[in-house]
């Protein structure tokens, strides 16, 4: 007989695990398919300090290991794929893997979503080369160097703080003239010696031959242009960026009504406008995307997943 | 598996990859890189693969960052394919995948 699962997830990330985990509880037969990213943007997460009940030292990719080992627990399957296509047309949906083709009676979208880049010149070739979109995976390289991080929201200012534990020196690189991250955060930021701040201002040219060299900024208000060159003793320095999302929806345009930015629209039962099919995590319209409230729509999908699979479908 | 996948230290660096003939491909990683723990197992594959054509050599940069950054390694994870000690090519971050490594390889070992 084909093999047919209860449940498909599309994504790994805290909404793809907490809907494996409420899937394979209620006893679905429950496949949970991982792309490159395990674990979704939070392992890339230093600190993880408001998600409910973690404690002080709780970091994304720790966080992440408990929940891999609790879906598991319960049986959810996991296989690791690139998703290239996916066909909702039939009751039974197709999901089209660069490995092999999965099919299920309901879906979970969860693909969430991936950072947004400053879109400067030099930014692409330099990734890897002094820019960054990762603290925990880079920020050893630059131990006692200078370091800029682009943003001013809580992603950016948190994770500046975090990359002072190692740079000489951290500049947030902002566009507005105050942060926009929680006052608690700004309050302990403003608080931190290894912190300056470049108001007004965002990133115009990235350089370096092979590594970050230099960088160009641009003061928004009045127009001047400043290039930073690397202290010649660093030979470089970091440029880390952190200024917001886009969703990872491309492969679901013309199939599930997306909203104009391409966040997928779904009702509160994360129910999205083709029936059996339902989205969870960053990757839906919403206010606020944290990882309690990525977990949450997990939990509510898998639910209405399981009493769509029951109505619809029959023993 | 992983035996073919060899860790070397700072000390071993210059022969074992800088002086060294033939192929080697090093994986670059760190400590506190998730990515890195993620790709290893593919890495390790890899190294079965093309065992005997290509030597696999996993490299931690956490206590290294001046030798790492003297190869202009500055983000993670990085697979870099060397030649007789020259860099031929290197995959980095998002682009550092099985399918990318595999290609790297095969383009230029066959």
């Amino acid at each position: 007989m084909e093999n047919v699962y209860d449940l498909a997830i599309i994504g790994s990330g805290p909404a793809g695990l907490a809907a494996a985990l409420y899937g394979a509880r209620a006893k679905m037969k429950t496949l949970m398919i991982e792309g490159q990213k395990v674990g979704g943007q939070i392992v890339i997460t230093h600190e993880v300090a408001n998600y409910p009940g973690s404690v002080r030292e709780a970091t994304g990719p720790s966080l992440i290991e408990r929940m891999e080992e609790q879906a598991n627990e319960f049986g959810a399957e996991k296989v690791m794929d690139k998703i290239v296509d996916v066909d909702f047309d039939g009751k039974i949906k197709v999901i089209k893997g660069e490995k092999a083709e999965y099919k299920a009676k309901s879906v979970i979208i969860a693909t969430g979503a991936a950072p947004r880049l400053a879109g400067c010149p030099g930014e692409q070739e330099l990734t890897g080369k002094g820019v960054s979109y990762c603290a925990t995976c880079d920020a050893d390289f630059f131990q006692d160097m200078e370091v800029f991080v682009v943003g001013g929201g809580d992603t950016a200012v948190e994770e500046a703080m975090y990359l002072a534990k190692f740079a000489r020196k951290v500049t947030i690189v902002h566009r507005r003239d105050e942060l926009r991250a929680a006052k608690s955060i700004q309050e302990k930021a403003f608080k931190n010696p290894k912190l300056d701040f470049m108001w007004n201002s965002a990133v115009e040219e990235i350089k370096g031959d092979g590594i970050v060299e230099s960088a160009v900024f641009k003061n928004l208000v009045t127009g001047e242009t400043t290039e930073y060159f690397a202290n010649e003793e660093d030979g470089t320095f970091g440029i880390f960026v952190f200024i917001g999302y886009i969703p990872k929806s491309d492969i679901f345009k013309g199939k599930i009504t997306l909203d104009d930015a391409g966040y997928i629209i779904t009702d509160d039962n994360m129910k999205t406008n083709v029936e059996g099919v339902f989205a969870a995590g960053d990757i839906r319209v919403k206010s606020l995307r944290q990882v309690v409230t990525a977990c949450a729509d997990g939990a509510i999908a898998a639910t209405q997943a399981e009493k769509y699979v029951e109505a619809n479908f029959e023993e | 598996m992983s035996a073919l996948l060899v860790e070397i230290d700072k000390d071993q660096f210059q022969a074992e990859v800088l002086e060294a003939e033939g192929y080697v491909l090093v994986d670059y990683f760190s400590d506190g890189c998730v990515p890195c723990k993620a790709l290893m197992p593919d890495v390790e594959e890899l190294a079965a693969k093309y065992e005997g054509k290509v030597a696999f050599r996993k490299f931690n940069t956490s206590s290294a960052r001046r030798l790492a950054i003297s190869q202009k390694i500055l983000g993670l994870p990085t697979i870099t394919l060397y030649k007789g000690g020259q860099k031929v090519e290197e995959v980095t971050k998002d682009d550092a995948t099985r399918e990318n490594i595999d290609a790297m390889i095969a383009k230029h070992v066959g």
